[in-house]
């Protein structure tokens, strides 16, 4: 049976490279930026796979890329373009903050003028690593959402999608208009093509005022974990396997 | 006014422990303003029938939902029948747990309630009105402190980080109603598929095993399992390349993209340790590494290190194991 275009939105952040030394800042508020590397959030890279797997499965959909965020969040939507995307839109503020509901009803103003038949979120991001966007856009949206989904499967307008949970699986079906979250498993992003890239540029990319409210949380302090004790080379090969084992039991005492 | 609702986790008629530690940690916070702790708990018929030990763990109060349509989790009846009694109870802070489930519910729940969350909290303070919590970021490598002034004060625990701690309150049974009918709920999930019958968790289990590339072929996870297996309470991960290759199940990854793990005990095999998988276990309480490479960035990180062959190295740990639970 033939199935009808999808109209998708793909929500996205611009986030640190993580293999880093993070510094704090002299306000302790907030990193230093000096030679961190900023790319799309995995989580989302692969929210923009699932999308574009779609419209390749339904002739006439259309996927929109949304950032939140400073003019540079404009690279992350263009990546996104230049994966397949067709479309983008920047919500203009200065900074994101960590109050993951400010941003959820910032993105939902936009989503709601949408008509989306699926929105898409990475299920988390691993700069704030608080991972509740995407449940709250859709509770403020009152759309259906499934969170963290490892396999997606859409066909007249209804969807079933699988979800990890510890040492089991749930299998949820809903409807469409829906949001999704994506965990890793999905599928494996795309890396864009010379002539994506170069289409990208020629694809629009809208630019809004955004409204960010009040935020209810409050980061008081940022500041680096405790370094690990240094630990010891306890010896080489199965000869060193007697006193791993009376140090697990007598120091560590975990055996 | 002060009271503190705790959300009890449970898969079928069984409360997971992250749902004690969500009562202690609610009995933690409550004891710090004076106030009592109401704990939901929400499953099919069967489920009343564990309820009594939520009183055990420090619960005042304990709401119990049976409902025939509650085999699997429902979001939006769960949901709702949450958000609902939050609301009424008035309560000053609400506590989830930070498991697939909780990452589903708790901003779902303070949305609905038009309030902000914070998940994978590992503290919390009182200060008058506003709750302070430690939440780690960026992949655990930047810890913030972020104050929660709005009520009420929605939060969801890193699973491992409170022990269930016995603190015998009354525990007096309140029986309540769904707040919509869960039969009809536009997200419903069919089926809960379990993994292996008793296997423990990796977010759960006291004694973590991984293994890495080290073990060259899926097979060799063999001495993984077998090394898990001597310890019995141990349960077995792996880093993203082996998940990747397909030798694993991607839920059995630890790591940056994967599961967060703290156990007492964690044992890396034939693992390096690239930073992506230290993001997922660097807060175990001990760390072992058995790798053959001695500048391996694991042995950074390790309590205690052995350099050798893991077929050598592992088959021996195994035996030596087994050896010293027989003489406990």
């Amino acid at each position: 049976m033939e199935i009808s275009a999808v109209k998708i939105a793909v929500c996205v952040k611009r986030v640190a490279d993580m293999d880093v030394r993070f510094r704090i800042g002299a306000d302790n508020l907030s990193l230093d930026q000096a030679g961190l590397k900023f790319d799309i959030n995995d989580f989302d890279a692969w929210a923009v796979e699932a999308a574009l797997q779609l419209k390749e499965k339904h002739e006439g959909s259309e996927v929109t890329v949304i950032s939140l965020g400073p003019d540079v969040v404009q690279e992350t939507i263009r990546k996104a373009l230049s994966m397949g995307a067709d479309r983008g839109i920047q919500l203009k503020v200065d900074t994101v903050p960590f109050d993951g509901l400010a941003i959820a009803k910032a993105l939902a103003e936009e989503l709601k003028v949408g008509t989306y038949d699926l929105i898409f979120f990475g299920k988390m991001s691993p700069d704030s690593s608080n991972g509740v966007v995407g449940p709250m856009a859709a509770e403020i949206l009152g759309l259906p959402c499934v969170t963290a989904i490892s396999s997606l499967e859409i066909a007249n307008g209804k969807g079933t999608a699988k979800r990890e949970l510890e040492g089991a699986q749930e299998i949820v079906e809903f409807p469409l208009p829906a949001v999704l979250t994506v965990d890793e498993g999905l599928n494996t992003a795309r890396y864009p093509s010379l002539k994506g890239i170069m289409a990208a540029k020629k694809k629009p990319l809208e630019v809004k005022a955004a409204q960010l409210p009040e935020p209810q949380l409050k980061v008081r302090k940022l500041e680096l974990p405790a370094e690990r004790k240094a630990g010891r080379i306890v010896g080489e090969g199965a000869a060193a396997v007697a006193e791993l084992v009376t140090l697990l039991q007598t120091e560590a005492k975990v055996l | 006014m002060a009271n503190v609702f705790a959300f009890v986790e449970s898969r079928g008629t069984d409360i997971r422990k992250v749902g004690f530690e969500a009562v202690t940690a609610a009995r933690m916070l409550a004891d710090k303003s004076g106030g009592e702790v109401h704990a939901l708990i929400i499953g099919p018929p069967g489920i009343s029938g564990k309820a009594n030990q939520l009183g055990q763990y420090g619960a005042e109060v304990v709401i119990v939902v049976e409902h025939a349509a509650l085999a699997n989790y429902n979001p939006e009846a769960v949901t709702a029948t949450a958000a609902e009694r939050i609301k009424s109870g008035g309560y000053r802070a609400a506590i989830f747990s930070t498991s697939a489930q909780g990452r589903d519910l708790a901003p779902r729940v303070a949305a609905r309630l038009g309030v902000s969350v914070v998940t994978d909290v590992v503290s919390f303070e009182v200060e008058g009105d506003t709750v302070v919590v430690r939440h780690p970021m960026n992949i655990g490598k930047v810890i913030a402190t972020i104050a929660i002034s709005v009520t009420p004060a929605v939060l969801a625990m890193r699973p491992n980080v409170i022990s269930p701690a016995k603190n015998a309150k009354a525990g007096r049974v309140e029986n309540a109603q769904p707040a919509i009918d869960p039969s009809t709920s536009r997200v419903t999930v069919t089926e809960t598929r379990q993994g292996g019958a008793g296997k423990l968790d990796l977010a759960e289990a006291p004694v973590v095993i991984a293994g890495g590339r080290g073990l060259k072929a899926a097979e060799n996870f063999k001495l993984v399992e077998d090394l898990a297996s001597a310890f019995g309470n141990a349960a077995v991960g792996a880093t993203r390349a082996v998940t990747d290759d397909g030798w694993r199940p991607h839920s059995d990854q630890i790591g940056q993209t994967g599961r967060l793990v703290s156990p007492d005990l964690y044992i890396a095999v034939g693992i390096s340790g690239a930073v992506q998988h230290l993001a997922g276990m660097r807060t175990s309480k001990t760390i072992v590494a058995v790798n053959k490479d001695k500048d391996a960035p694991i042995f950074k990180v390790a309590d205690y290190g052995i350099v050798g062959d893991v077929f050598e190295v592992i088959p021996a740990l195994t035996a030596a194991v087994i050896e010293a639970k027989k003489h406990h």
